[in-house]
């Protein structure tokens, strides 16, 4: 008998339900359906890897001498050609900078890295990262542009590379970010004025193409310049990209407004609190923990979106890509090329998701019991 | 006959001005009318609890006073300010009024001290460390100190209420409104929070509830509000109302009242 007062003591479980057997089991092998398709699939990947390795790594040239790339050619397509990397990896990364410069691009690369750790990191999330911000875009501008301190002045025409693509997508997204919360919140203001400017801001934005929106920025905004005035392409075309990404972006926002109940609303009108006290302390920390993931895959997207810059001509990190083999003796290596831009663009944009993931989980703690 | 009671009532209570006057109220939600011609003081110190079937207006009534809705003809005065569209009069009042809402309305994003803490921290311009300390003390006189880092999802509702009216208490209110305190709960955490309202009633606190509690109503009521279709049918001491209901209208509903109960 068993109704004694000694508890059953619980007993592992057996190695059919839990560990990695387990898994590969229920997960690939359930059944013989399931098996015959596991199999054919891990049958494909290694084949795919194996001959990708055979490709990219065994058969491939890392360097040939003075752009004499017969030996890239000879291996006719069996191996892939990583000395058009080796060769024109500056020119994708820099575009047309100075040469001897080129450290200056380099080093605006480096602290926009830094830049976005920093921000990263909740323990930084501070008043003091808003100097920080000012500080690393003050240094890249200086950097970049050089005409003080004994640096050279290098005329914006000669930036490219993965410098611009950086630029347009950091100044874009941090403009348009607070100006499509600001749109997000006049779009449901009590003033008619300010809503209905705010629509028509989305509304028109929206409904037209970021190309057409980037031709207007390169080719009709001048015409409305008086004579002699000149704003910057670079400039033009960052405006653009703000003016879009934040019509986007407001959206967004506004959606997370939706989510929250009235009562949040009411309880902090029934404290005292101010509109903008009230925004900023109980609307706006609910609301846009809430739209973390369709916030970032925006993001992701405008990051990717620069790259459209090319049609007004400013070479980007695509586009620098694009360019660098143009060159006859280099023609025929795109694949190798693209690969290289492809992974650094994926490198961000992989950054951005993986970081969003981990701080939607952490700011929205409070919901787990 | 209201008059005298409302005398009777302020009587007792020295002659200070009333806490809360509201003078001929008419209120429309669109084309309905749901406030019709109400008009009441509430004297200092006064615990007014207000009753009725749901649609007659209570709730609208009790949000017109901090102006969570606006009223369209009549006046309303709290605290000796007149309710209008004027900003600064709303902050003072807001600032003199708690409110304890029936979903709770928790700031779900903080913690439980940070609740507490936000408005007299925001609104009173209070330091941090004092925020705190009064924001304890209040957690305290609640019975749930020990839930101050918790978030109000990991709370029971009873305990969120009794958070809920820990947070209003924080801004040093002279006024409270209680809308419907008790309906979002199971029956056992009724009376952990109907404990807390019964204290802070000891105290002397204006307050005004909204409530079908009627043992709530005679154990600490003053008077008793009766309303229904958007008008104050009848008032008087809890005794008085729930033993001789002179109209059918509340001889209706004090019999729905036991039936549910």
């Amino acid at each position: 008998m068993s109704d004694a007062a000694i508890p059953t003591p619980a007993r592992p479980a057996p190695i059919t339900l839990v560990g990695p057997i387990a898994w590969v089991r229920n997960n690939l092998f359930s059944g013989w359906i399931s098996g015959l398709i596991s199999l054919v699939l891990l049958f494909l990947i290694v084949k795919w890897a194996l001959g990708f390795i055979e490709w990219g790594v065994i058969n491939a040239v890392w360097s040939v001498p003075n752009n004499q790339t017969q030996a890239c050619r000879d291996l006719r397509g069996t191996g892939a050609c990583w000395a058009v990397i080796t060769e024109k990896h500056r020119f994708i990364l820099f575009g047309t900078y100075p040469y001897e410069e080129q450290w200056r691009a380099f080093l605006s690369i480096l602290i926009f890295s830094g830049l976005f750790i920093v921000s990263a990191m909740r323990s930084f999330w501070r008043k003091e990262l808003a100097l920080v911000w000012i500080g690393a875009l003050t240094a890249i501008g200086v950097l970049m542009w050089g005409g003080v301190l004994g640096l050279n002045y290098v005329p914006q025409e000669r930036w490219g590379g993965l410098v611009i693509t950086l630029i347009l997508a950091t100044f874009g997204l941090a403009f348009a970010f607070p100006l499509s919360i600001l749109v997000a919140l006049g779009r449901r203001s009590r003033l008619p004025a300010i809503k209905a400017l705010c629509v028509i801001y989305v509304e028109l934005i929206r409904g037209v193409p970021l190309i057409s929106l980037l031709f207007m920025a390169s080719v009709m905004f001048p015409l409305f310049l008086p004579e002699g005035m000149n704003i910057d392409k670079l400039l033009r075309a960052q405006i653009a990209i703000i003016l879009f990404a934040g019509a986007y972006l407001a959206e967004v926002v506004r959606g997370g407004l939706q989510t929250l109940p009235r009562g949040q609303y009411e309880a902090a009108d029934a404290l005292g609190l101010s509109y903008w006290k009230k925004t900023g302390f109980i609307v706006l920390p609910q609301a846009l923990r809430l739209v973390i993931p369709p916030l970032v895959n925006t993001f992701i997207g405008f990051f990717k979106d620069t790259s459209l810059v090319l049609i007004i001509g400013i070479f980007d990190l695509l586009t620098a890509g694009k360019t660098a083999i143009i060159e006859p003796a280099w023609q025929g290596f795109g694949i190798e090329v693209y690969l290289t831009v492809g992974f650094i663009y994926f490198c961000f944009c992989f950054a951005m998701s993986r970081y969003s993931q981990n701080l939607e989980a952490e700011l929205n703690r409070h919901r787990v019991r | 006959m209201s008059n005298t009671m409302e005398a009777v009532a302020s009587a007792a209570r020295a002659d200070a001005p009333p806490a809360i006057m509201l003078d001929k109220v008419n209120k429309w939600y669109g084309a309905m009318h749901v406030l019709r011609d109400v008009s009441l003081n509430v004297a200092l110190g006064e615990r007014l609890v207000v009753c009725g079937p749901s649609g007659s207006g209570k709730s609208t009534l009790i949000r017109c006073i901090n102006r969570l809705e606006t009223h369209q003809e009549g006046s309303i005065k709290v605290d000796g300010i007149e309710l209008s569209d004027d900003l600064r009069a709303l902050d003072a009042i807001r600032r003199e009024v708690g409110m304890v809402f029936q979903s709770f309305n928790l700031f779900p994003h903080l913690t439980i001290l940070e609740n507490c803490t936000l408005a007299p921290i925001w609104v009173r311009h209070m330091p941090k460390a004092e925020a705190e300390a009064l924001a304890m003390q209040y957690l305290e006189r609640v019975k749930i100190p020990e839930q101050a880092k918790k978030y109000p999802g990991q709370l029971s509702g009873g305990q969120q209420q009794r958070v809920a009216i820990a947070r209003a208490l924080c801004m040093k209110p002279k006024i409270m409104l209680f809308d419907e305190p008790t309906s979002a709960l199971d029956p056992e955490m009724i009376k952990e929070v109907l404990e807390v309202m019964v204290s802070l009633a000891e105290t002397g606190m204006t307050m005004v509830c909204v409530t079908h509690e009627m043992g709530f109503a005679r154990q600490v009521a003053d008077r008793v509000v009766f309303m229904d279709r958007g008008e104050i049918v009848e008032q008087g001491p809890p005794g008085e109302i729930f033993e001789n209901p002179r109209t059918d209208r509340l001889k209706l509903f004090l019999s729905q009242i036991l039936r549910g109960h």
